[in-house]
């Protein structure tokens, strides 16, 4: 194909979709213009249901607290599946690549472990009372765990995530949160209906099972992005 | 729309395009996770702070880190 009907083709279908995306946009609403019912119902009633101060984690923990159930799921099906497709069975071979080389990148480095991690359990732990949660806070975590590896040692890096403990934390992680759902019926509610004391508005004490399952996202999450990366790592430190 | 979400619009779009235009994977990467950064400051303009944590991690570490482990990989492969 020459160089004229190859440009002749982009601007035939770059007009067109130029004139759908026109089209498109001139029929939304103005900017601003929230059209979901719901959210604003949400808004003014998950306050005073739920005695939460942040209404997302009331809709992720609570009124669609079963999507959140299949998300964990999804996640801990994506992490397993992961591990099964890259794990080996691999010797004690000699790394080859565990040592940072500039002084800047592992001292800046280093110094954000610490910090990353607090961030991360202060976004987990105050999911329900400010913006973050566990799914955001368990990636956090997770990072301030892989830091040491990018900036440090993989020896310390391995240290800190001890592959049996790490999947233990996701199993129990992703476990915790079916069975807070089941304990729901025992108690006499629906699966993973709020049947805990809720608590006083704006304090870490409040919204029932949402701190709960908060926090066994936020282990979940933790540990399938620690054990999604360490999987990802190991393929780059031992070259098949 | 408020000069600040304008501004910050405007950023996502020369960001995208920075991205899309940066040829080499391993800068593309750096390029790519810059641009999350920037959409992090376009959905806190837009006071959707949930929203910008989520992109906050998965933008400059899930995603990143994924990309980069997957190029040192085939850096490795080519070197055979």
């Amino acid at each position: 194909m020459s160089r004229n009907v190859r440009l002749g083709l982009f601007a035939a279908a770059g007009a067109m979709l130029a004139a759908l995306l026109v089209w498109g946009f001139t029929g939304l609403p103005a900017f601003g213009d929230f059209q979901g019912e719901y959210g604003w119902i949400l808004n003014d009633v998950a306050g005073h249901e739920r005695h939460v101060t942040n209404v997302v984690a009331s809709v992720v923990f609570d009124y669609r607290g079963f999507d959140t159930l299949g998300e964990e799921f999804i996640l801990f099906a994506a992490a397993i599946g992961v591990a099964l497709l890259l794990r080996e069975a691999r010797d004690d071979r000699e790394r080859p690549r565990d040592e940072v080389r500039s002084d800047a990148v592992r001292a800046v480095g280093l110094m954000l472990v610490g910090p990353t991690v607090v961030v991360g359990l202060y976004l987990v732990a105050h999911g329900y009372l400010t913006p973050g949660g566990g799914f955001q806070g368990g990636v956090a975590v997770a990072a301030g765990v892989v830091l040491l590896y990018a900036a440090g040692r993989y020896r310390a890096y391995s240290a800190a995530s001890p592959h049996g403990l790490v999947e233990l934390a996701e199993g129990a992680g992703a476990g915790a949160y079916a069975a807070v759902g089941v304990a729901a019926l025992f108690a006499g509610g629906l699966f993973l209906e709020n049947v805990v004391e809720l608590g006083t508005r704006g304090t870490l004490a409040s919204g029932g099972t949402i701190p709960i399952l908060n926090a066994a996202a936020g282990l979940e999450v933790t540990a399938a992005v620690v054990l999604l990366l360490h999987e990802f790592l190991e393929e780059v430190m031992y070259p098949a | 729309m408020i000069p600040l979400q304008l501004v910050t619009i405007a950023l996502v779009g020369l960001g995208g395009l920075a991205v899309v235009t940066s040829r080499d994977p391993l800068r593309q990467t750096i390029v790519a996770g810059l641009y999350g950064l920037v959409l992090v400051v376009l959905f806190v303009v837009l006071q959707a702070p949930d929203v910008a944590l989520s992109e906050l991690v998965a933008s400059t570490v899930a995603f990143p880190f994924i990309v980069l482990a997957a190029l040192a990989k085939l850096r490795d492969r080519r070197r055979e």
